[in-house]
C-alpha cells in the first residue's frame, strides 16, 4: 500500500528523518509514537508529497509521490498538525472547497460534504465562519476534509491534540469506524492513545525507525522484568521474614512512608509465577494483603527507553535484549520512585 | 484550478480588499476624468488613464500581497499542495481570481469614452485601446506581486517589496537619463554581467574551471567586438535597461497614440517569466 524506502531528509546540518524505511499494509491503523522533534510530522509530510526529500523515496499503491504527485495523492486523506483551514470561509463553503479541490464530481459534491459532516459531528455548526469555532471544532473540521471523498489511505498528524477527553473519545471511535474501509496512519506522542487505537506502532526517534510491532509484541520484549506488586500494612522486616522461604524471588524492594501500608516490588526470575505463593506465604503469617497483582513492563517503559537513548539499541530490533536495558529500566523505576516519594 | 480560483475570488469580495481596490480606482480615475475631460474638455479619455497609473503603484500590491505569504503563514499551503492538483494549476488559479479583480474596474472605465461620445467627438478607438494595455499592465504588475507573495511568509514584506519593484519600474525613464552612453561604459556594464553569469554558474555547478572558462570566454568575446566596433556599445546601457520600463508601451498610447505591439510581446513574456518563477520559489521552497 504504502512504501517508504530510505528517507533522508535534511535541514542544513540537521537530519530530521535518518534513513527511514518501512511499509505499510492496507486496511490497518498505523501508529507513528515518538517525542516531539522526532521526525513524525517531517515523515509524513514527505509521505503526502508536501515536503520533498533528501534522498529515498515513498511510493503510495505504486505511484511514486514525486513522479506521478497527482496519482498518489488521489488515494491520501491528511489531517496536518495544524488544520489547513481558511479562517474567512464556513465550514460547508470550506468543505465543498476541499471536496472540489480533491476533484470528486460535482453532483456527489453534496451528499459527500453532508456525510462526512455527519461522521464527524460538525453538521450543527456548518454554516459558521471557521473563525469563529472553538479549537475542538476546528480540529474536527480539519479531520472532516481529510476523510472527504473516503480516499484509501487516512494520515492523520496528531489529531487528538486540543480536544476534550469526550472529543477525543468520539474521535477514537470514528477512526475505529473508518479503520475498517481504509488504512490509517496516525501519529501522537501520546503513549496511551497510540495502544488504545492502533494495531501496528512505528516508534521513531531521532529520525529513525527504533522499533515496530503490534502493541503486545513491544510490550513483551521486556518481559524479562515482570514481577509482583503488593501492599500490606506489616513493617518491611516482617515482609521480609514473610518473603524470604517463597521460591522464585529474585529481590524485593519495599517503599513505606508513614502510616500508609508498604508497597512492595518483587522481581520474579522469567517465566515464574509466584502471586499463590506469596498469597499462601502471607495468610499463614496472619498478615492481610491489601493489593496483590502482576506488575508486567508497559508499553511506556519501552517506549522510554526507545527513544530516551541517545544511541539506539540494537536489540529491539533484532528482538533480543542486552544486559544494559534492564538497568536502565531499573534505574528509571527507582527516579520514579523517589519523585514518588517526594 | 476552478476551486482555487472560485475561493480566491470569494475572499477578494469578502474580504474587503477586492472591493477597496476597485473602489479606489474608479474613485480616482472618476476625479481625473471630471478634470480632464469633462471640465477641460480634452476628448481622449486614454490621457486621463495615464493619471490612474500610479494607483495601480499601490493596488496591486495589495491584492497581491497575501496570495502566497497568507497561506504559507496559515499553512493553509498544505491542503493545497497535497491535494491531486499540480502547483502550476494552484498558481494559475490565484493568478487568474488576481487578474478577474484587476478587470472589474477596467470593465468599468469602458463606460467613459462612451460618456465623452455622448457630448461630442471620442476617439474609441484609441479610449478601448489604452484600457486593454493599462489592464494587460496590471496583470504584470500582478505578476510582479504574486511572485514577491511567495517568496517571503509576511504579508507587509511582501507589499513593500512590490511597491518598491513597481515604484522603481514606474521612475524608470528618470533613472536611466542619468546613465551614462559612451561606449566605454556599455563595455564595463556587459563585462559586470558576464562576471555576474560566471558567479552564478560556479555557484550552481561550484566547478571552478568551467565558469572561470566561461567567464575567460565572454569578456575576451566582449573586449574583442569592443575592438572591432566600439559603436556598439554605444547607448547599450540605455537601450538594454530601458525595455525595463513596462509602463512606456502604455503611455506610448496615451501620450503619442502608438501602439507597439512588440511592447504587449513584452508584457505577456513578463507575465509567463513570473508564473514560472513563482512555481519555481514554492518548490524549492519544498527542497529546502
Amino acid at each position: 500500500m504504502i512504501e517508504v524506502r530510505n528517507l533522508v531528509k535534511k535541514y542544513g546540518n540537521h537530519t530530521a528523518v535518518d534513513h527511514l524505511s518501512f511499509k505499510i499494509e492496507a486496511g490497518r491503523i498505523y501508529g507513528f509514537l515518538g517525542p516531539n522533534g522526532a521526525g513524525k510530522s517531517t515523515t509524513m509530510n514527505i509521505m503526502t508529497g508536501y515536503l520533498g526529500a533528501t534522498e529515498g523515496e515513498v511510493l503510495i499503491n505504486g505511484h511514486d509521490i514525486l513522479k506521478e504527485p497527482e496519482e498518489a495523492k488521489r488515494h491520501i486523506g491528511y489531517l496536518p498538525e495544524m488544520p489547513p483551514l481558511y479562517m474567512d470561509m464556513t465550514v460547508r463553503e470550506y468543505l465543498e472547497f476541499a471536496a472540489e479541490l480533491k476533484g470528486i464530481p460535482a453532483k456527489k459534491r453534496e451528499d459527500e460534504v453532508t456525510e462526512t459532516e455527519k461522521m464527524v459531528k460538525i453538521r450543527d455548526v456548518e454554516h459558521r465562519l471557521i473563525k469563529n469555532l472553538s479549537k475542538g471544532y476546528r480540529q474536527r473540521a480539519g479531520l472532516a476534509q481529510a476523510i472527504l471523498g473516503f480516499p484509501e489511505i487516512i494520515i492523520l498528524d496528531e489529531p487528538t491534540v486540543g480536544l476534550d477527553p469526550k472529543q477525543i473519545i468520539e474521535i477514537r471511535e470514528l477512526i475505529r469506524r473508518l479503520s475498517k474501509n481504509h488504512t490509517i496512519i496516525l501519529s501522537s506522542h501520546i503513549l496511551a492513545e497510540v495502544q488504545e487505537v492502533c494495531d501496528y506502532i512505528l516508534i521513531i526517534s531521532h529520525g529513525k525507525l527504533v522499533a515496530s510491532d503490534t502493541p503486545e509484541n513491544l510490550e513483551m520484549m521486556l518481559g524479562e522484568t515482570t514481577g509482583v506488586e503488593i501492599e500490606t500494612e506489616a513493617s518491611s522486616a516482617d515482609i521480609r521474614l514473610i518473603l524470604k522461604p517463597v521460591p522464585g524471588i529474585e529481590s524485593i524492594e519495599i517503599s513505606q512512608d508513614g502510616e500508609k501500608p508498604a508497597k512492595v516490588q518483587i522481581r520474579v526470575k522469567k517465566g515464574e509465577d509466584i502471586r499463590e505463593r506469596v498469597f499462601r506465604a502471607f495468610a499463614s503469617a496472619g498478615v492481610p494483603l491489601l493489593t496483590l497483582k502482576a506488575s508486567g513492563t508497559s508499553l511506556e517503559d519501552v517506549f522510554m527507553e526507545l527513544t530516551q537513548k541517545e544511541t539506539v539499541p540494537d536489540a529491539f530490533i533484532r528482538r533480543t535484549e542486552k544486559p544494559e536495558v534492564s538497568a536502565v529500566s531499573e534505574e528509571r523505576k527507582e527516579a520514579q520512585k523517589n519523585a514518588g516519594d517526594l | 484550478m476552478l476551486a482555487i480560483y472560485k475561493r480566491e475570488l470569494r475572499s477578494y469580495f469578502q474580504s474587503m480588499v477586492g472591493c477597496v481596490f476597485v473602489a479606489f480606482l474608479i474613485a480616482f480615475t472618476g476625479i481625473y476624468f471630471m478634470a480632464y475631460n469633462m471640465t477641460a474638455g480634452y476628448p481622449y479619455f486614454s490621457y486621463t488613464l495615464s493619471g490612474s497609473l500610479i494607483v495601480f503603484i499601490v493596488g496591486i500590491p495589495l491584492i497581491t500581497m497575501r496570495s502566497f505569504s497568507e497561506e504559507r503563514k496559515n499553512k493553509t499551503d498544505q491542503l493545497l499542495l497535497t491535494a491531486p492538483v499540480s502547483l502550476g494549476k494552484v498558481v494559475m488559479g490565484k493568478y487568474l481570481a488576481m487578474v478577474t479583480v484587476i478587470a472589474v474596474p477596467n470593465v468599468i472605465f469602458c463606460i467613459f469614452p462612451l460618456i465623452i461620445k455622448s457630448q461630442g467627438t471620442a476617439y474609441l478607438k484609441v479610449d478601448y485601446i489604452s484600457i486593454g494595455v493599462f489592464f494587460l499592465l496590471g496583470c504584470v504588475y500582478a505578476a510582479i506581486g504574486m511572485f514577491m507573495s511567495a517568496l517571503t511568509e509576511s504579508q507587509m514584506i511582501a507589499f513593500i517589496s512590490t511597491f518598491g519593484i513597481l515604484l522603481v519600474l514606474y521612475l524608470w525613464d528618470g533613472i536611466l537619463s542619468l546613465l551614462p552612453s559612451t561606449a566605454a561604459s556599455g563595455l564595463v556594464c556587459v563585462l559586470i554581467l558576464v562576471i555576474l553569469i560566471a558567479v552564478y554558474i560556479w555557484n550552481m555547478t561550484e566547478n571552478i574551471v568551467l565558469a572561470g572558462g566561461a567567464g575567460a570566454v565572454g569578456a575576451a568575446a566582449a573586449l574583442a567586438v569592443y575592438i572591432v566596433k566600439s559603436s556598439l556599445y554605444e547607448n547599450l546601457l540605455s537601450n538594454l535597461l530601458g525595455r525595463l520600463a513596462l509602463a512606456n508601451v502604455f503611455t506610448d498610447i496615451t501620450n503619442n497614440n502608438i501602439v507597439d505591439l512588440s511592447g504587449i510581446a513584452l508584457y505577456l513574456s513578463v507575465i509567463a517569466v513570473f508564473a514560472f518563477l513563482t512555481v519555481q520559489a514554492i518548490q524549492k521552497r519544498r527542497w529546502s
